[in-house]
C-alpha cells in the first residue's frame, strides 16, 4: 500500500468537493477500498473520510417506501423492522452477503461500490492484463480459471461478476440512487462492460451518494432473496435471485412480478423477460419452471461457469414458487 | 526404584478429576488467548524492529534475468534490498532425518524459478507499509520456460516410481482377474492448504553470533537446527521462542526459506527483522498437500468378501523437491485380503514443493480405500457397514501382526447405535424432505501411533507451586493442560497449582509435533520427571534431620492435594512449602526423558532434531493405530446440487484419553476439516500460468459454523500399553481420515451420483 493523504470531510458538500480532485476517493465503511487498496488495485491519492458525517445514516421506511442514508451499516438495513416487513427480499439479500463483520462496518452506499471478486483483477501483479483496471490491457480471465465469472452481460473486453447481493434486490424493485441532487435508477447505475470495463458505475467525480430510495410496492412486501452457493455462509452466490410477487384477488394469478438475478452477471440483472412471461398467469409450477429458462437468455460461458446457465433458472423457479407460496 | 508409590492409572479410557490424567480440565491457556494476553510470534515488541516483505516471482518456470531495485532503494524508510546476489550465501542445512547435507552454498532467494510464487527478492524498511509498497516498485524481469501447471498437464507424464512405497502379498493381478465380482475406479483430490489463521511469519534478532527466532513453530529444536547449521553457528546459539501458535495442521514444523531471509537481513543490518507472509504469499510460501490421483481395484466374491485390491497412487510434487504422499498407508492395513498390490509414483510439477496437512497420506488413502468399498457394497448389494464388518482385519494385514488395540469395531457398532444406521433406506435416493434429498454415508479411518522421545523438566518451587517446563509446543491441541494434569497426578497437587512453560527452546528437548505423537510422547516425559521430582521431596522429608517426618522413621510418604503427610496418618501434616521451608530447600527439580537409558549427547540430539527415529508402529509384536468410524447425513438441493452435512457421529478409538474434553474438540476440528475437504477446499490452479488464483480465505474455501452440524463423538478406545506409556493413542489426526469418503458416500446415498474428485461442489451434482 502506498502513502496518500487523509481527509476528514467537515460536510457532505466538502466531501463533494474534495472528492473531485484528481486520486481522490471516498472512504466510508472501507471494506472494499482497504482490501483493494492492499491488493494494490486502488490506489489512492487522497482518502476523503464521510463515515462520520451526521445526517446520511437514517433508514426511514413508510407507506411510500423506505429512504437509506447512504452511510447506514448494512446490518442496520438488514434489521430494521420496517425494512423486513415491507422489502423482506432487501433484508435477506444484506444479512446473507459477507459476513458478520463486513456486516457491521460495510455502508449502504459503499455497498453499491463494491466491485469484481474476479481474481485477475484483483491481482496486478501477476496479471497485468486487465481492461477493468487497465483499458486496453486485455483479460487475462477470458481461457483462465472462469468458475466465478459471469455468463450475462458480457463482452469481450471483460467477464467480470458482479458480486454483491443488495443490489440485485434494489433493481427488482426499481430503486433510485441519489446522487445529491441527481437521481437515477439503480440499474441505470450499473453500466454493463462493453468496451469500457473500467468503468462500472455512472457516478461522476465529485458525486456522492446520499440515500438509496426503494418504492412500496405490493410485490417487494411478499419478496424473497433465494442465494445459492457451495458455502452456507460468506461466499459469493453462485447464483442468486431476488424475487416478488403480487397476486390477483384469487390468490393465484399473478399481477405483478419483479425477478433479478446475481451471481452470473456483469451487473445486478433484471429478468424482465421471465417477469413478462409470467405476468397475468396462473401461478404453477411448470409454466414458472419454463418461463424462468428465460432469465439466462443469450448467456454465454467461458467453460468452468456453464453451471450458472443450468443453475440460474432453477433459482428462479425456486425464489418465484417460494414467494408465491408465502401467506 | 522409587521410595514413593508412582501414581501410574490406567483406567478406562476417560477417567479422573481435573487433577488428574483423564479429567476433563478446561484449557489453561484459554484465558490468555480469548483475552489477547497471550503474545504471539510477531507481536514481540522489540526496539529499533524493521520490517521484510518478500517479492515473489510472476512466473512458473524459467530465470531471473534482471532485478532493478533502484526505484525500491530510493523509496521512502528502505533500509535493504536483498536479492539472490546481495543476500550473503548461506550454508545447506542437513534434512529432516538428518542427512548430511552437500557441501553447497544455500541462497533463500531464487534465481531459476520452479513455481510462482517463489522468494526472489525481498525489501526491509522502517515500517511495514514502506516496505510494502517498495516491494512492488522492485522490476523483476525473466527468461520464462514452459511450466507443467499441476497433475492434468499433458506435459505431466506418469512420474517417477517410489519403490519404498511398493506394498505386495499374494498374487493381486491373477486374484482380481478371477474375481467373481470387480470394480476399479480413480479417485482425485486437489491441493489443500493448512491455511492456520495465524500466517507464517517471524521475528530474527542477533545479539552478536547467538540468533532468536520467535516464530510459530511445531518443532523448535528442528528449526534451530536448521538455523544454525544455515548461520554456520553451534545449535546451543539459537533459541527459538513460540509459546502460542494460531494453527499449524503440519505447515509450522520446518525452517523455511523466509525464515533464512529474515534471519539473514537482521544480521546484515544488526537490527531485528520482523517479517509475516500475506495471505496470499501464505499459498506459495510453503506447501499444502499435494494433489492426488488414486486407482483402487477390487475384486471380491458375490458376498462382498474381498479376494484382491490393486491400488495404484501418484501425488504431485516439486521440480526440485520430494514429497511423497503415502497413498497406500491405509488401503494395506484397513481390510483383510489374500492378495494385495499398491504402487506409487511421484510427478514433478511447478508448484512449491507439498508438505505436511493433517493425517498426510492416511487421509487421501482413506477417501480411494472408503470410497471404494462403498462402490463395492452397492455392487454386491450389501449394508456399507456390513461389508466392513465382513472384510474386518483381524490382524496387520501388512505386518501380519496383532494390533496392540483395535477398537473399531466397536466404534462401528457404538456409531451405527447413536446414528440409527439401522433404519437406513438402502436404495440410492430412496430417502428425501422436500427438495432435499438426504443420504446416510459410513467410512471408517485410521492413523498409526507414532512413537519418538522426549524429555520434560519438573521443579517444585519453595512456594509448592510445581512448574514444567518443555520446548514442546501447543497449537491449540492442549499441551499446557494435560500436562499441568499429568504432573498434578503424579506429584498429588491441584492443577491449579501448576505452570507449564513450553515453546522455548532453551527448555528441555522434544522432538517435532506431528504425526499425533506428542501427547503420548510428553505425558510419559512428564510422568518421569514428575517421579523423580516426588522422589527428591520425599526422600528429602524422610532423611532430613530438619523434616516434621525425621522422627517418623517412614520409608514413604503421602503428596496429595499438595499437602505431605504419612502413609498411616500418625505424624504430621504439612504442605509442600512447609517441608522445603523446614529442611532449607528453595526448589527441587528433576528432569525425565523418554529415551532408553544409555544414550548419548548425540542420540538425544537426533533424537530431538530429525525424525529419524528408530520407533515405528510395527515395532516389537504388535501393531499400533488409532481408529474410527464417521456416519454423515447430507442434505442435497436436488436443483442446486447444494450439499449440506446435516448430522455427524463418530466413534473413535485414541485409546486412553488424557483431557476427554480436548480429545473431543481435537476430533471435532478434525471432523470440520474434513467436511471443508469434501465439499470446499481445493487449490484453484490458472494451467497458463501455473498459478493458484484463488489464493486468500474469501476464495479458498473452508468451512464456516453455518456450514457445520452438531457433531456427536464417542470414545471407543481402551488404555493401549504398547502404545505410550500412559495408554493413550492418536488424537490430532485420526479424526479427518475417513470423514470425505463418508460425506462422498452419503452423497451418493442421497443421489445416486459416486463423486470421485474432490471437492463435491454443485456442479458436479446438478
Amino acid at each position: 500500500m502506498r502513502d496518500f493523504s487523509y481527509l476528514r470531510a467537515t460536510s457532505p458538500a466538502a466531501a463533494r468537493e474534495a472528492a473531485a480532485l484528481p486520486g481522490a476517493m471516498l472512504l466510508a465503511g472501507g471494506t472494499t477500498l482497504l482490501d483493494l487498496a492492499k491488493c494494490g488495485v486502488a490506489e489512492p491519492e487522497t482518502l476523503v473520510d464521510i463515515s462520520h458525517l451526521k445526517g446520511l445514516d437514517t433508514i426511514e421506511v413508510g407507506e411510500h417506501g423506505a429512504r437509506l442514508g447512504a452511510l447506514a451499516k448494512m446490518s442496520q438495513v438488514a434489521g430494521h423492522e420496517g425494512i423486513k416487513s415491507r422489502f423482506p427480499a432487501v433484508s435477506e439479500a444484506l444479512w446473507q452477503a459477507a459476513s458478520a463483520q463486513i456486516r457491521n462496518m460495510a455502508s449502504i452506499g459503499g455497498n453499491l461500490m463494491q466491485r469484481t471478486r474476479c481474481p485477475y483483477f484483483r491481482d496486478p501483479a501477476n496479471f497485468p492484463a486487465c481492461n477493468k483496471r487497465e483499458p486496453g490491457s486485455g483479460c487475462s480471465a477470458i481461457g483462465g480459471v472462469t468458475r466465478g465469472h459471469a455468463v450475462l452481460g458480457t463482452s469481450e473486453a471483460c467477464i467480470a461478476m458482479y458480486p454483491g447481493d443488495l443490489a440485485v434486490a434494489l433493481v427488482a424493485f426499481d430503486a433510485t440512487v441519489h446522487l445529491g441532487e441527481r437521481q437515477l435508477s439503480v440499474d441505470d447505475f450499473f453500466l454493463l462492460p462493453g468496451t469500457t470495463p473500467e468503468r462500472e458505475h455512472a457516478i461522476q467525480p465529485g458525486e456522492m451518494i446520499t440515500q438509496i430510495s426503494i418504492p412500496a410496492s405490493a410485490a417487494a412486501r411478499r419478496s424473497t432473496y433465494l442465494k445459492v452457493r457451495d458455502r452456507q455462509s460468506y461466499e459469493f452466490a453462485a447464483a442468486s435471485a431476488a424475487v416478488g410477487i403480487e397476486l390477483e384477488a384469487d390468490g393465484r394469478t399473478i399481477r405483478d412480478l419483479r425477478v433479478a438475478l446475481g451471481g452470473v452477471a456483469t451487473k445486478p440483472w433484471r429478468a424482465r423477460a421471465v417477469e413478462e412471461a409470467l405476468k397475468g398467469k396462473v401461478l404453477e409450477e411448470d409454466a414458472v419452471r419454463r418461463a424462468s429458462l428465460l432469465a439466462v437468455e443469450g448467456a454465454v460461458d467461458h467453460g468452468a461457469n456453464h453451471y450458472k446457465i443450468e443453475l440460474a433458472p432453477r433459482v428462479v423457479a425456486r425464489a418465484i414458487l417460494k414467494t408465491g407460496a408465502m401467506a | 526404584m522409587t521410595i514413593h508409590d508412582l501414581r501410574t492409572r490406567h483406567g478406562d479410557a476417560s477417567d479422573g478429576s481435573a487433577d488428574q490424567v483423564g479429567g476433563r480440565l478446561s484449557r489453561v491457556d484459554g484465558p490468555a488467548k480469548i483475552t489477547g494476553a497471550a503474545k504471539y510470534a510477531v507481536e514481540q515488541q522489540l526496539e529499533g524492529l524493521a520490517h521484510a516483505v518478500l517479492v515473489e516471482s510472476t512466473v512458473a518456470a524459467g530465470k531471473v534475468r534482471a532485478i532493478d531495485t533502484a526505484a525500491a532503494e530510493g523509496a521512502p524508510g528502505v533500509l535493504l534490498v536483498l536479492t539472490p546476489d546481495t543476500i550473503p550465501p548461506l550454508k545447506t542445512a542437513s534434512d529432516w532425518f538428518g542427512t548430511p547435507p552437500p557441501d553447497v552454498p544455500y541462497c533463500p532467494l531464487a534465481r531459476d524459478i520452479a513455481f510462482s510464487g517463489q522468494h526472489v527478492a525481498a525489501v526491509v524498511a522502517e515500517s511495514f507499509e514502506q516496505a510494502v509498497a517498495a516491494a512492488a516498485l522492485v522490476k523483476v524481469s525473466y527468461d520464462e520456460a514452459p511450466a507443467v501447471a499441476d497433475l492434468s498437464d499433458p506435459k505431466a507424464g506418469d512420474g517417477i516410481p517410489i519403490d519404498m512405497m511398493t506394498k505386495e502379498w499374494g498374487e493381486a493381478e491373477a486374484a482380481f482377474a478371477s474375481a467373481p465380482v470387480r470394480i476399479c475406479a480413480a479417485y482425485n483430490t486437489p491441493r489443500e492448504y493448512q491455511a492456520p489463521m495465524e500466517p507464517h511469519g517471524l521475528i530474527a534478532a542477533w545479539q552478536g553470533d547467538r540468533l532468536t527466532v520467535w516464530e510459530p513453530s511445531q518443532w523448535l529444536d528442528g528449526m534451530a537446527r536448521t538455523y544454525a547449521e544455515w548461520f554456520a553457528i553451534p545449535f546451543e546459539n539459537v533459541r527459538l521462542v513460540s509459546p502460542y501458535i494460531g494453527g499449524g495442521f503440519g505447515s509450522k514444523a520446518l525452517a523455511l526459506s523466509h525464515g533464512a531471509v529474515a534471519a539473514s537481513a537482521a544480521k546484515m543490518l544488526g537490527r531485528p527483522v520482523r517479517l509475516v507472509m500475506s495471505r496470499p504469499q501464505t499459498f506459495t510460501g510453503y506447501g499444502g498437500r499435494a494433489a492426488t490421483r488414486q486407482t483402487v481395484t477390487l475384486g471380491a466374491d458375490r458376498d462382498g468378501k474381498i479376494q484382491s485390491i490393486v491400488h495404484r497412487g501418484v501425488n504431485e510434487t516439486s521440480m526440485g523437491g520430494m514429497w511423497v504422499e503415502p497413498l497406500g498407508s491405509v488401503t494395506s492395513v484397513m481390510y483383510a485380503t489374500p492378495n494385495f498390490s499398491s504402487k506409487q509414483n511421484v510427478v514433478r510439477v511447478n508448484s512449491v514443493v507439498p508438505g505436511a496437512m493433517r493425517a498426510p497420506g492416511e487421509n487421501p488413502s482413506a477417501f480411494g480405500i472408503e470410497s471404494a468399498i462403498d462402490e463395492l457394497a452397492y455392487v454386491v448389494g450389501i449394508d456399507p457397514l456390513e461389508i466392513r464388518l465382513r472384510n474386518y482385519a483381524e490382524q496387520d494385514p501388512h505386518a501380519r501382526k496383532a494390533w496392540s488395540t483395535r477398537q473399531l469395531r466397536e466404534a462401528f457398532a457404538a456409531g451405527a447405535e447413536a446414528f440409527g444406521w439401522a433404519r437406513r433406506s438402502p436404495a440410492p435416493r430412496s430417502m428425501r424432505d422436500g427438495n432435499q434429498l438426504i443420504g446416510w454415508g459410513v467410512a471408517a479411518g485410521t492413523y498409526p501411533v507414532r512413537r519418538a522421545y522426549g524429555e520434560a523438566l519438573v521443579r517444585i518451587l519453595a512456594d509448592g507451586t510445581v512448574e514444567v517446563e518443555s520446548s514442546s509446543i501447543d497449537m491449540g491441541q492442549g499441551t499446557y493442560t494435560i500436562l499441568a494434569q499429568t504432573a498434578a497426578e503424579t506429584l498429588g497437587v491441584p492443577a491449579d497449582n501448576v505452570v507449564v512453560k513450553l515453546g522455548d527452546s532453551r527448555f528441555a528437548r522434544a522432538g517435532v509435533t506431528g504425526g499425533s505423537r506428542l501427547a503420548g510422547i510428553m505425558t510419559g516425559a512428564v510422568h518421569k520427571a514428575a517421579g523423580a521430582a516426588l522422589d527428591q521431596l520425599v526422600g528429602l522429608a524422610i532423611s532430613d534431620p530438619r523434616s516434621p517426618f525425621h522422627a517418623l522413621q517412614a520409608n514413604t510418604l503421602v503428596v496429595a492435594g499438595g499437602r505431605v503427610s504419612s502413609p498411616r496418618g500418625d505424624g504430621p501434616e504439612v504442605s509442600i512449602a512447609e517441608l522445603l521451608a523446614s529442611v532449607g530447600a528453595d526448589q527441587i527439580e528433576a528432569k525425565g526423558d523418554t529415551m532408553p537409558a544409555n544414550s548419548t549427547a548425540e542420540d538425544r540430539y537426533k533424537a530431538y532434531t530429525t525424525i529419524a527415529t528408530p520407533l515405528t508402529h510395527t515395532d516389537g509384536d504388535y501393531s499400533r493405530h488409532s481408529w474410527c468410524a464417521h456416519f454423515i447425513e447430507v442434505r442435497v438441493d436436488e436443483d442446486f446440487g447444494t450439499v449440506r452435512v446435516s448430522r455427524v457421529v463418530s466413534a473413535l478409538d485414541s485409546g486412553r484419553l488424557y483431557n476427554p474434553k480436548l480429545a473431543e474438540s481435537q476430533w471435532k476440528g478434525g471432523i470440520i476439516m474434513g467436511i471443508g475437504q469434501a465439499l470446499l477446499e481445493e487449490g484453484i490452479v490458472d494451467r497458463r500460468h501455473g498459478r493458484i488464483v484463488n489464493n486468500n480465505l474469501a476464495d479458498y474455501l473452508v468451512p464456516t459454523n453455518a456450514d457445520i452440524p452438531d457433531i456427536q463423538t464417542i470414545s471407543v478406545g481402551i488404555p493401549d500399553p504398547h502404545s505410550s506409556a500412559l495408554g493413550g493413542k492418536g488424537v490430532g489426526e485420526l479424526a479427518i481420515v475417513g470423514v470425505a469418503p463418508a460425506v462422498a458416500n452419503a452423497v451418493f446415498h442421497a443421489t445416486g451420483k459416486r463423486v470421485r474428485d474432490l471437492p463435491i461442489t454443485l456442479e458436479k451434482l446438478i
